[in-house]
């Protein structure tokens, strides 16, 4: 398996380590926000724990520890290992909306 | 009928010789090999043995086609049955003359007798008999074999329970198995390297060749491998006519042009086994399998990582057998292995040989034979009528051409006597023969194109199945693509090769086909004969038409259940002969179509590949990468006992003369340190420079506590958790200015902390003005601990460096001047619970620094110390590490609750609140001493309370970080215990079953060594 | 037909023609107590308890393929109950017990083979791990010794103890470990389920839910709707896909963990050998065959094969401990498709769906605990609460931080 990675082009796999799926969102919140506390531990679940383990295209973090030490987010297939695209990853993990104002 | 060497007697056997200094006269043994012609080289006679009987052949021949020249019929005995086999095929599919080559470490188990080039001294011996090949007492099994059928074992051998262990699997075990494995290391050496082309071409026949030239001479780089010793592929052994000249010839320029190509490379006696994702091929050189020892500095076998764009696959077909009563005996051999033992071995498999065949391909054996010689008993083919091009030489020699089925063959371990023949009538005559040449039909080697899992597609006219969908980037062409006309596998090997080349953008001329003629291939499916008898489906397992149909009677009709139920398929040689065959007779019993049955999933590797190739050199020492702390040569030679953390080597002790175990070596340092100063290399620890504006505000959500209030020159101990509220890791880490902080971590965790920042910087939180960069591998850093340490330092340090406790206090940092001019940076942080500082200096500088710290500190009598002491100290600090950061504590746990900020969001937190995980009843750190001062503690025993009888209700924690104190004289520890902060003072029993013990114990609190901190404060 | 010496050699005079299919190959009906998804191991293994503990036996075991075609039939056969944790220590020993009557429970036989199972250590603080999982076996009453190195070298004086990375100091070993014929399994668990009469139905792949009011009355299938008392799933590396067509969102992801196999020789390893530190184990089949893995290949995958990387690492882990092996061939490597779970330990639960069951996440683990999983989860189905050994496998239990994670590497399925 080989990855290109945007900066440093077409490498190995065992440059790149794996964490998974890219669509979970780290909850935004702050403290004393008035965030429901049962609502912000189950968005923190879902978050944390909860995957669509995607049969298919899936969005997903790379990060490039034996090159350029960059995240990056590669679509690929599941059912074939087929990489579609794989991009930088800059704020993918951020979430826009807090539970509180949900 | 003169055309081979009249037969000699065999005479000596060589089982109490010394095999090589009675090597037969060249030629003398070899009483089946022609007398002219075949591929190999007369002036290069070479001696073996097989068996420890002495025998020649040449350069040139395989161990397979010496021993056919060498008249060698019984080569091995069967896996289940233990029945005779010899030699069936002349290539890598050979499921059955299997041999133990070479002795003691470098025995090698299972290899095939077609594949194994000949070389001078070779010895090869028969496996999976006992005592002796020709005397094999466990060929009782095929008296057996009414009882031993498929799947026998699942019905019985089920009483009584206990003897299974006892019994019956050890003497399965025993009976199971081919060869023996080498009872030693390895000796030699593997290669792993990698190339990189557009096309990749498999196979070397007139396909692979075609497509090899179109490719290159468009333009692409182009990779040519081939498991064989010579380019030609079945040209090698049929020969045929190429742009008008001998396909020898053509073979030969097309090599000399390959070869003057810059941009194309042959690899020769290299096998494609696998195709991987991205476009990575798995291929393996046998670079020394040739000779009997690899030469100096040279490897056995070398594993090629082929990256290709493009591939065409020029596989070939296999020859398939008959399945018909005795068609496993010793002297049947497929047809194509009796013309390539003739003509590129010049070696007769028999003198008088029958031909069973249902196509036009097994025909051009009667004109191999013809040309050599030989004599042949009759062609028995189902269709009743020769080919229409064999037809004026059937007449013209007055060959018996007979209509039926091959119905049964006699012999015994000596090969074929003779052959019965039934007619369509049902007729029944006996031929003599002493070789029954089979063919079947051919199937496409279709492996490579199924290891991405597609499925291959049944054709009809050539009773076959062809490739369906092939990995991304493959072609197959030619006869592993269906194509079995000469002619058209060059043109077709010559349309991949261009296409693939222009997948790549290389347009170049490529030329055009070479030419060939186009001859037919009829054949009429003959799967199975009906005739009563052992009829062999897969020849190495012993898995019988019978087996088949009980398998489809009692349910197992799926193929892959079919494989599993009966073994078909599973032995070295993947099925790769018996496979359809099976599958057919299958279709047949179950009354569906040969598409409907389907096949098995095609696996990697196509052809097996030795352990050692995929290891390489990565094993012993270089298993995995070594890393070195900056002072390690320096503490080597002081004769330092190193252990292994990570995968760095730290000095663990430094053993004294007089001193006779490791605990007086530790102890002695520990009460050093404790009594005058000491030193320790601490380099290993996770480092990690934090820079920008925002870097407080990142630390702040990455560590429970703040640092953005850190004030510019201290120091903090930070703990982070990971996002599930779990302890991810600990460290201290210092703000050097504004904007600039610097991490440290532990040793364990500095990848894993590095990779999770560059997650929380990039991903999560882009925004924020924060640079990262890890700088583990830039600084040496030492401890320096003990009451006399700040003398020492002064005598290093500058003396204008003020490093009072109020020029310099507790938690302090900062850059200081050393005598001769060097900076360093100073760090006034404590893990001993001493009076003690770190200092970092450029790595380089880890050796000097540590001899430095040797002589500033010989008049305290400095003593450099290890990891033992690190811990003991820590332990007797109660301070946490790795055993305590197991990855299921929470910080509350380990006692550093408090430190959680309210104030601010960080990584972890919300999860951290769980209920479970803030349960009052977990297991917290506490301390742990035993009631018998004298007794020693050991880490991983149970803790229960007195009086209770241990189980899983009165199981309440168990004991983590162990250490003899010496400061204290007796053993102490840390240990995880149910509700242990309310409970100091309690006594409780420790179990340690495993280790046979049983004693009380009374929980403390952890800091067992200057709990109010007085001296690190000092 | 009863399996037994006596009835193969009855067979064995009339060619054995006398023997009739294991399993029946019956056409679907149209409503069943019970719907089993998934014939794997634990599928068969839950309808075989249902009918034979639980008394219910209108039963149906839908398999998409053939049974046995997922993990049941591509592991690597090893059997222990050497875990650490509370929820886990019982759980396996539970199944342990019942491997160890399995064959006659079944008339099948499985191999179960109690050669034992010898987890390596190099280090003090390996050791101490060891040590601590060690005396937690014994403190739940599971047999665990822990040997010295010497003790080792007796038993396995083959392996490398010169190695100057990983030096063998000892061993954490359990006797009653070993192996067992993995497709024995699956076809002993068929066959005895079928006695019963519960129907296994091959080919008849599962394409949605019927719901009433919530409820659970049926699945589609490609061979038409079936109704269903109760529908449980047993579809390890497919969970999430099938859990999906319910609207559920479950914490486990699908990876490829690769074995490998090697051509056949004469006996060299007695039990099972695990290298951890090397991320290595091996045993070595009846047949001859050495049989190995390692690590995850690390990624998420439905594609059962993994790539050279993983087999790379995991033949280096080999000629690390074992240099002895360096010529013998690797034969055939295949993929599981691994349903890892977040803390990588099982579920077997309820689902929030009214009448939907749920046993998913076995990790690389789920053939050992083939039988205690089936029992466990058929007093599930049957009951509506938790057996006792199963009953930390719960599915709020990450909500709740109930986690159990025996190698503490959190919610990073490709680190467990």
């Amino acid at each position: 398996m080989r990855i290109a990675c945007p900066f440093c082009g077409e490498r190995e796999l065992g440059e790149f380590s794996y964490l998974g799926d890219a669509a979970p969102r780290r909850p935004h919140y702050a403290v004393d926000d008035g965030s429901d506390p049962v609502k912000l531990a189950e968005a923190f679940h879902d978050y944390v724990y909860l995957r669509d383990n995607v049969a298919g295209t899936m969005r997903e973090y790379w990060y490039h520890g034996g090159g350029c030490r960059s995240w990056l987010i590669a679509e690929r297939d599941t059912r074939t290992h087929e990489f579609k695209s794989v991009q930088v990853a800059p704020g993918a993990g951020a979430s826009v909306t807090s539970p509180a104002g949900e | 009928m003169s055309g081979y060497i009249e037969s000699q007697p065999l005479g000596r056997t060589a089982a109490t010789e010394d095999a090589a200094a009675n090597t037969p006269a060249a030629g003398a043994t070899q009483s089946h090999r022609l007398r002219a012609g075949g591929l190999i080289d007369r002036q290069k006679p070479l001696g073996f043995t097989f068996d420890g009987k002495a025998m020649t052949g040449y350069a040139g021949d395989t161990l397979a086609s010496a021993l056919v020249a060498n008249g060698v019929k019984l080569v091995a005995r069967s896996f289940k049955y233990h029945r005779p086999r010899g030699i069936m095929t002349a290539g890598p599919e050979e499921p059955s003359a299997l041999v133990e080559m070479r002795g003691g470490a470098r025995r090698e188990p299972n290899t095939r007798a077609t594949t194994q080039e000949l070389y001078d001294g070779l010895c090869a011996n028969s496996q999976n008999r006992w005592p002796s090949l020709r005397r094999d007492f466990m060929a009782v099994n095929s008296l057996l074999s009414p009882i031993f059928v498929a799947g026998f074992y699942y019905k019985t051998f089920m009483w009584p329970a206990k003897f299974w262990e006892a019994i019956y699997e050890p003497m399965i075990r025993r009976a199971a198995g081919l060869g023996k494995s080498a009872g030693e290391a390895d000796p030699d050496h593997y290669d792993k390297v990698w190339a990189h082309c557009d096309v990749l071409v498999a196979g070397a026949g007139p396909t692979g060749l075609s497509a090899a030239l179109a490719a290159g001479r468009a333009g692409a780089r182009v990779i040519l491998v081939e498991e064989d010793t010579q380019l030609g592929g079945r040209l090698l052994s049929d020969g045929g006519e190429i742009d008008g000249m001998q396909a020898a010839e053509w073979v030969q320029r097309t090599e000399a042009e390959l070869n003057a190509l810059p941009n194309v490379r042959i690899m020769k006696r290299t096998c494609l086994f696998g195709v991987y994702d991205g476009g990575v091929h798995g291929a393996l050189e046998r670079v020394a399998d040739h000779v009997p020892v690899p030469g100096p500095h040279q490897v056995r076998q070398r594993l090629w990582r082929i990256v290709a764009r493009r591939s065409v696959v020029g596989a070939g077909s296999i020859e398939r057998p008959v399945v018909f009563p005795g068609n496993d005996r010793p002297g049947v051999m497929m047809a194509s292995a009796v013309r390539t033992y003739i003509n590129r071995f010049a070696a007769l498999p028999g003198r008088n040989v029958a031909l069973f065949t249902n196509n036009d391909d097994g025909w051009r054996t009667v004109e191999a034979i013809h040309r050599a010689g030989g004599q042949l008993a009759a062609v028995v083919d189902p269709r009743g009528q020769a080919p229409v091009e064999y037809q004026s030489l059937v007449k013209a020699s007055g060959l018996r051409v007979l209509s039926g089925f091959v119905s049964d063959v006699r012999g015994g371990i000596d090969g074929v006597r003779s052959v019965t023949v039934t007619g369509k009538d049902g007729r029944r005559q006996e031929l003599a023969a002493d070789c029954l040449a089979v063919s079947g039909g051919w199937n496409p080697n279709v492996g490579l194109s199924c290891f991405h899992r597609g499925r291959p597609e049944w054709r009809e006219d050539i009773a076959a199945f062809v490739p369906g969908d092939c990995p991304p980037g493959m072609r197959m062409a030619g006869a592993a693509e269906g194509t079995f006309a000469l002619g058209e596998c060059l043109r077709a090997g010559h349309a991949a090769g261009l296409a693939a080349a222009s997948d790549c953008g290389f347009t170049e001329d490529g030329g055009s086909a070479a030419e060939a003629g186009d001859e037919a291939y009829a054949i009429s499916p003959l799967w199975q004969v009906p005739a009563k008898g052992k009829a062999f489906v897969d020849f190495q397992h012993d898995v019988t038409a019978s087996d088949v149909t009980l398998a489809q009677r009692e349910g197992y009709e799926s193929v892959e259940h079919l494989k599993r139920y009966t073994t078909l398929g599973m032995a070295t040689d993947q099925g790769k002969t018996s496979n359809i065959n099976g599958l057919a007779i299958m279709a047949a019993v179950s009354g569906r179509s040969i598409p409907q049955t389907g096949t098995t999933i095609y696996r990697s590797p196509y052809s097996p590949v030795a352990i050692g190739a995929f290891a390489g050199h990565n094993r012993d020492e270089n298993f995995h990468a070594w890393r070195l702390a900056p002072s390690h040569q320096w503490a080597a030679a002081r004769g330092a006992v190193f252990v292994d953390a990570g995968l760095w080597k730290r000095a663990q002790w430094f053993p004294q003369p007089g001193e006779s175990d490791w605990l007086q070596s530790v102890s002695r340092e520990v009460n050093a340190v404790r009594n005058g100063v000491g030193f320790c290399d601490v380099s290993t620890l996770g480092k990690v420079d934090v820079r920008g504006g925002d870097a407080g505000v990142f630390l702040d959500r990455v560590y429970i506590n703040a640092f953005s209030s850190l004030a510019v020159g201290r120091a903090r101990y930070g703990l982070m958790l990971r996002e599930d509220g779990i302890v991810m890791d600990d460290g201290t880490t210092s703000r050097l200015a504004e904007d600039h902080y610097f991490m440290t971590t532990t040793t364990a965790k500095a990848g894993p902390v590095m990779q999770h920042l560059e997650f929380c910087r990039q991903v999560l939180w882009p925004e924020l003005d924060v640079q990262l960069s890890s700088a583990t591998d830039q600084w040496a850093q030492f401890s320096i601990a003990g009451p006399n340490t700040r003398a020492l330092l002064q005598a290093l340090c500058d003396p204008d460096e003020d490093l009072s406790n109020e020029g310099f206090p507790f938690m302090g940092v900062r850059e200081v001047k050393l005598r001769g001019g060097m900076k360093a940076r100073l760090f006034r942080i404590s893990f001993s619970g001493e009076m003690a500082f770190e200092i970092s200096v450029p790595a380089r500088f880890g050796n000097a620094m540590a001899e430095n710290l040797m002589i500033a500190g010989k008049p305290f009598g400095v003593t450099p110390y290890g990891t033992e002491a690190l811990g003991v100290m820590r332990i007797e600090k109660g301070h946490v590490a790795g055993p305590e950061l197991n990855g299921i504590s929470t910080a509350d746990d380990l006692g550093l609750g408090k430190m959680m900020s309210k104030k601010k969001d960080f990584i972890g937190r919300i999860m951290a609140g769980r209920e479970a995980l803030t349960a009052p009843d977990r297991q917290v750190v506490v301390g742990i001493k035993p009631v018998d001062r004298n007794r020693r503690l050991r880490s991983g025993a149970r803790i229960v309370p007195k009086g209770e009888r241990p189980g899983p209700e009165t199981d309440q924690g168990y004991t983590t970080s162990i250490c003899f104190s010496p400061t204290l004289n007796h053993w102490l520890g840390l240990a995880f215990v149910q509700r242990g902060r309310e409970r100091f003072g309690e006594i409780v029993r420790i179990h340690d079953p495993l280790r046979g013990e049983e004693y009380d114990a009374e929980i403390c609190n952890p800091v067992f060594y200057d709990p109010e901190g007085v001296r690190q404060r000092g | 037909m009863k399996y037994s010496i006596f009835s193969l050699a009855r067979a064995a005079l009339t060619g054995h023609r006398g023997w009739t299919r294991a399993w029946r190959d019956p056409a679907p009906k149209s409503r069943y107590d019970v719907i089993i998804i998934g014939g794997g191991g634990h599928g068969l293994a839950t309808a075989y308890f249902l009918a034979r503990e639980y008394g219910i036996r209108n039963v149906a075991v839908l398999e998409k393929g053939w049974i046995g075609s997922g993990n049941a039939g591509r592991n690597t056969t090893i059997i222990r109950s050497n875990y650490m944790l509370p929820g886990n220590v019982g759980f396996y020993e539970l199944s342990m017990k019942l491997w160890e009557r399995m064959e006659q429970d079944l008339n099948y036989n499985t191999m179960v083979s109690q050669r034992g199972i010898i987890n390596l250590y190099h280090s003090d603080a390996q050791r101490d791990a060891f040590a601590r999982r060690g005396n937690s076996m014994r403190i739940n009453g599971i047999d665990a010794e822990l040997l010295d190195a010497a003790q080792i070298r007796k038993e396995l004086p083959f392996l490398n103890y010169a190695n100057p990375r990983f030096p063998i100091m000892g061993g954490l070993a359990q006797r009653r470990g070993g192996t067992a014929r993995h497709d024995a399994v699956v076809w002993g668990y068929a066959r005895a389920a079928n006695d019963l009469g519960v129907d296994i139905i091959q080919n008849c792949e599962v394409t949605g839910f019927q719901r009433t009011d919530g409820r659970i009355t049926g699945v589609e299938t490609t061979r038409g709707p079936i109704g269903a008392g109760k529908v449980g799933m047993a579809v390890a590396g497919n969970t999430s896909r099938v859990a999906a067509m319910a609207g559920l969102r479950l914490p486990v992801e699908s990876h490829v963990l690769q074995a490998f196999v090697t051509e056949a020789i004469k006996p060299l390893l007695p039990g099972v050998v695990t290298f951890g530190a090397g991320h290595f184990y091996i045993s070595q089949s009846d047949k001859g065959g050495l049989v190995f893995g390692g690590d995850l290949d690390g990624y998420n995958s439905y594609a059962q094969r993994g790539n050279m990387p993983a087999m790379e690492d995991v033949c280096e882990g080999g000629m690390a401990i074992m240099p002895m092996i360096g010529r013998v061939r690797l034969l055939r490597q295949w993929g599981g498709i691994m349903d890892m779970s977040m803390d990588g330990t099982p579920i077997i639960d309820k689902t929030p769906v009214d009448g939907l069951y749920l046993n998913a996440g076995w990790c690389y683990g789920g053939f050992k605990a083939t039988p205690a999983s089936g029992l466990t989860y058929a007093h599930l189905i049957a009951r509506d609460e938790p057996h006792h050994e199963a009953s930390r496998f719960r599915l709020d239990r990450f909500l709740r931080g109930a986690t159990i994670d025996e190698k503490g590497q959190g919610a990073q399925p490709n680190l467990h």
